[in-house]
């Protein structure tokens, strides 16, 4: 479908997204891509809820795993597309990625340290 | 002559918007945050002495009442396709203001016509993010009737205080949604506004991708 809401940023608008001339600049996603991502991260959430209700997935050692590949798959998702972080310049990948990266770290660590890393092993 | 009217970008040594790093910086602390909340409900986890539960049933020996487990799924996940929804309508209102007063196609019709409503798109991101507050609020208030407060173990200490972390900041982001949409009534947002729209679409894309994390890790995983 092609319509304003559809199109590439103009360069008035590429302007307004605040990037000067020399600076990376990427057109965002169309309304194509758009619904396409809200109906990919629907459907992981339906498989997630119905995994949920499957006892016998439940009690397999595919769960957690499982479940938290859907969601780091979403989190991806939403963060590269809707975030634009996969067309928007590298620094910006690096002030999310890289306090991510630490806090993501410290809490591995935590879990760790604290014994408790079998809540994420079934 | 005044100049009050004409934006003044913000530009610094790197090309880029110094509001639009000061943004992700924030978004960059706020992962921290979030996520030292979350390693305290994790590390809490199955360690409460007292129910009830998250996910199993627990008799109270005082009284021999049996209560069920707490979370309830099926209204989570509702609430869940409701703030993923409303990053959608989000990434809408972005594209809207961006291409605002560009001339519709002579054969436009009435998906095309409402696709460049920047009020529309604006005006229903804050609406599912209310419905999130509100799953939220009967969320709260059921458990508190079902005998868990902030108080009652360290399950109810980290799961009130983590997830309503998260809900105060839907709200402040129902509120910033609110005074774009305020702004886009008074005088309209356009392109020259771009930028201060998209700063608002990463933080409320950041807190739906908080609530991914809290809805697997908090109610799924058991």
């Amino acid at each position: 479908m092609d319509s304003p809401a559809d199109s590439h940023a103009t360069p008035d608008s590429a302007e307004a997204t605040a990037h000067a001339p020399h600076a990376e600049v990427h057109a965002h996603p169309t309304w194509d891509t758009y619904w396409k991502v809200a109906l990919i991260l629907t459907l992981i959430t339906v498989g997630e809820v119905w995994a949920y209700y499957v006892p016998s997935f439940v009690a397999s050692r595919a769960f957690v795993p499982t479940l938290l590949t859907m969601s780091a798959m979403k989190f991806a998702i939403v963060v590269m597309f809707y975030m634009h972080l996969k067309y928007d310049h590298k620094l910006f990948r690096a002030l999310f990625t890289g306090p991510l990266l630490i806090a993501a770290t410290t809490l591995v660590a935590l879990l760790f340290l604290f014994g408790h890393l079998t809540v994420l092993r079934h | 002559m005044s100049t009050a009217a004409t934006p003044v970008p913000h530009y610094t040594t790197t090309g880029l918007d110094s509001r639009k790093i000061a943004i992700w910086a924030f978004i960059g602390s706020e992962c921290m945050l979030f996520i030292s909340l979350i390693s305290t409900y994790l590390i809490y986890k199955g360690r409460s002495v007292v129910g009830p539960f998250p996910h199993e049933k627990w008799t109270d020996p005082a009284t021999g009442h049996v209560l069920n487990p707490i979370l309830n799924i099926p209204v989570t996940s509702m609430s869940t396709f409701v703030l993923l929804m409303s990053s959608l309508f989000m990434v809408l209102a972005l594209a809207a203001v961006q291409n605002k007063g560009r001339p519709l196609p002579p054969n436009a019709g009435w998906w095309t016509r409402k696709l460049a409503s920047s009020k529309l798109w604006l005006f229903m991101t804050a609406l599912a993010g209310s419905t999130f507050l509100g799953f939220q609020a009967y969320e709260f208030t059921s458990f508190v009737h079902e005998g868990l407060t902030i108080k009652t173990n360290l399950f109810g200490s980290s799961f009130f205080t983590l997830t309503g972390f998260h809900g105060a900041h839907v709200t402040a982001g129902v509120l910033w949604l609110l005074s774009l949409l305020g702004i886009d009534q008074r005088r309209g947002l356009g392109p020259k506004d771009a930028l201060i729209v998209d700063i608002c679409a990463l933080y409320w894309h950041f807190v739906d991708v908080v609530w991914i994390a809290i809805f697997t890790l908090v109610y799924l995983i058991r």
